[in-house]
């Protein structure tokens, strides 16, 4: 496939990524099961793009987001960041990496440490990754990372719990950007916000990304907020890639059926236009007993007694943009 | 706080309009907080009608899930808040409750038999160790008097109702068993057990994916339109509402700032709040996509113990007139026949952006 190939421009490149978890077996001597969160995914992204993962809960686009942070060390395949391969590095040699990719996370009220100050929560990854600084240097930098977020600098004494949710986020992604990495993994970072300042931290992160030329992997479920600030579109299901692409072709042109469903979810502002629509049936199936063939047949309004043989490997259908459903008539 | 005397059953004759089956009137919820006196909900009216929903919508803290647990006696008791106005609810069988100041005996009746509310997030509002059936049999218990293998069936009929598939057997599951969507529509067929007058849905589906999200809008949808309920749905998302409500009302800071017909409301809205909050709402662009930033109101909700003066919206609005709107709380005018407005600039800017 062509994404595979190694190209300069490539912050990061994951080959045949596998995350299996492994449930039961214990001594009650129920027999184990493997749980194949994330089985074979192929994606690179360039410097200074936005990718985003999208997917509904237990897709396995937060095990990637992890996996490829050596959170979770990923079960088999490779991740190459900077084109340094990341299996295998011991905690020391992770260290000078952590540095440079950094992670913003869902949910800003469970992911501050309540009991510390924004100062304290900033100056934490400086201390871990640039010990040189001086105490002077540091607390400008905490200043001036708070400022590029929207924060107010004289805000560094308060607690987690005397900001919004909004604030809170920026929080985060100034906790992030602290070590000035090249590559920031954003999971799901303004599902738990509301509307309106959902809107503020999407335009905060689509300008630091010009600004400072940050490379993201931006994690969500939600194709319409993923459109304003994507580059490339990869859509997950059952721990599998099914359409990955350019934004622009992969939004006006969709492929495989899971995205046009996910693209028919987003609800429709204008009210003299409802109609009713092609709902996706049921949820997710359980990863534990996945279907056969295509994962996605049992709940595709287009699925052929052909869909259960063997599971569709991504082929290209536009240039940059590939689908991994063996239907070309839909 | 003029407590109104508590008037359990009024006969339907009583209430102005039969189809209306909720009067609220100039409900206001205060709290008495470590901080200081918090006015949560100020002067809020609104009447609802057999089979329609109503949207309540706004930021987090804007009041608008305080009212609806002000109505259903959620809050915390006396003296730590304080509830005052009236507010009306027909049941089905022509009983009419006051809600305000009604005694907790009561409320026990309206709560689940004739008012119902689903919750945002299912796994916490569910009890993660008794089995789906057996919460769904308590309330058929409690209201209806049904018992044994009549509430088993009854519980297996909701579940298929509500489009759970093999209900008799997931009667028997643990909510921690179920998806979150599953678990949502189990919240659900508890709430129309009883087949209630009102539903009250507080932001059911902000805790799900976007496909399961078009799935419980729909079968609210329909349950709604089967058993002529009405409905008050709220949500920080106008997109969800312009799917499903037939009237909105927008909140901002404990006070109702625009109210108006669903189509009204989007095609001609007036509050400057209310533009945002539709612009701000992330749309599926066909054509070209450009990452321009997308519109977001700025600044955050006022606190609410320490609301600017006149207009609470006035520090975040790009209409802002010194003199005018920090003057005094703009009132709630007609700007057209059934759409109102607080603002005291809506006429000049209303041809604006």
């Amino acid at each position: 496939m062509q994404q595979q190939q190694h190209s300069a421009s490539a912050l990061l490149q994951v080959q045949d990524l596998r995350k299996w978890y492994r449930l039961g077996g214990g001594w009650l001597g129920r027999p184990a099961q493997t749980v194949k969160a994330v089985d074979g995914v192929n994606f690179e992204i360039r410097r200074g793009e936005v990718l985003s993962l999208v997917g509904e809960s237990g897709s396995g686009k937060s095990t990637i987001g992890r996996a490829i942070l050596n959170l979770d060390p990923p079960t088999a395949g490779q991740v190459h960041f900077d084109g340094k391969p990341l299996a295998g590095l011991t905690r020391r040699q992770m260290r000078p990496l952590r540095r440079a990719m950094q992670m913003v996370f869902q949910d800003p009220y469970s992911s501050l440490n309540p009991k510390h100050t924004v100062e304290e929560l900033l100056s934490a990854p400086l201390e871990i990754h640039m010990p040189q600084l001086t105490a002077e240097q540091r607390r400008d930098r905490i200043d001036a990372v708070l400022k590029t977020v929207g924060l107010n600098p004289a805000h560094r004494v308060r607690y987690p719990h005397e900001f919004s949710g909004g604030q809170r986020q920026r929080i985060g992604i100034a906790r992030a950007l602290m070590t000035e990495p090249k590559l920031l993994v954003a999971d799901e970072p303004v599902s738990s916000l509301d509307v309106s300042v959902q809107a503020q931290v999407i335009n905060l992160l689509l300008e630091l990304k010009q600004r400072l030329g940050l490379t993201m992997l931006f994690i969500s479920h939600d194709l319409a907020v993923v459109g304003h600030i994507s580059d490339r579109i990869a859509v997950m299901y059952l721990g599998r890639l099914v359409e990955i692409g350019d934004a622009e072709s992969l939004l006006n042109n969709p492929r495989h059926p899971y995205t046009r469903a996910l693209m028919a979810a987003v609800p429709n502002i204008d009210p003299r236009q409802r109609r009713p629509r092609e709902l996706l049936k049921g949820d997710i199936p359980s990863p534990l007993a996945p279907p056969s063939g295509c994962a996605f047949r049992t709940r595709c309004p287009h699925a052929q007694p052909a869909c259960a043989n063997g599971v569709p490997e991504l082929r290209m259908v536009g240039q940059q943009h590939a689908t991994a459903c063996i239907r070309d008539d839909i | 706080m003029n407590h109104l005397e508590p008037i359990h059953f009024v006969a339907a004759e009583d209430s102005a309009q039969v189809d209306n089956i909720l009067e609220v009137r100039d409900l206001n919820v205060a709290f008495r907080t470590a901080q200081g006196h918090v006015h949560a909900v100020r002067d809020v009216s609104f009447s609802l009608r057999r089979g329609e929903t109503l949207a309540l919508v706004g930021e987090t803290s804007s009041g608008k899930s305080v009212t609806c647990l002000g109505l259903l006696g959620l809050t915390p008791p006396a003296p730590y808040c304080t509830i005052s106005g009236s507010a009306r609810l027909a049941a089905r069988n022509g009983k009419t409750y006051e809600l305000v100041g009604t005694p907790e005996r009561v409320m026990r009746q309206v709560r689940g038999g004739v008012a119902s509310v689903i919750f945002q997030e299912p796994m916490t509002s569910l009890n993660p160790v008794h089995t789906v059936g057996a919460q769904i049999c308590e309330s058929l218990r409690i209201h209806l008097g049904m018992k044994g293998r009549a509430a088993t069936d009854r519980a297996a009929e909701l579940l298929n109702q509500v489009g759970i598939s093999d209900p008799k057997r997931r009667l028997t599951n643990y909510p921690h068993e179920l998806s979150g969507g599953m678990r949502q529509r189990v919240m659900i067929a508890m709430a129309i057990a009883c087949e209630p007058s009102l539903l009250i849905a507080d932001e059911p589906t902000t805790a799900l994916d976007v496909t399961i999200q078009a799935q419980i809008l729909e079968l609210l949808q329909k349950l709604q339109s089967d058993n002529r309920m009405a409905m008050i749905y709220i949500t920080h998302n106008l997109g969800t509402v312009a799917e499903i409500a037939d009237r909105v009302m927008v909140m901002y800071a404990g006070r109702i700032v625009e109210k108006a017909d669903v189509v009204e409301l989007f095609t001609r809205p007036q509050h400057p709040y209310s533009r945002g909050l539709i612009h701000s709402v992330p749309r599926l662009h066909s054509g070209r996509v450009r990452k321009t930033p997308l519109f977001a109101i700025p600044g955050n909700v006022p606190d609410p113990a320490a609301h600017p003066p006149g207009c609470t919206f006035g520090p975040r609005c790009g209409h802002f007139e010194p003199g005018r709107c920090d003057a005094a709380v703009p009132d709630l005018e007609s700007a057209r026949p059934g759409h109102l407005v607080r603002c005291v600039r809506w006429p000049e800017i209303e041809g604006a952006a």
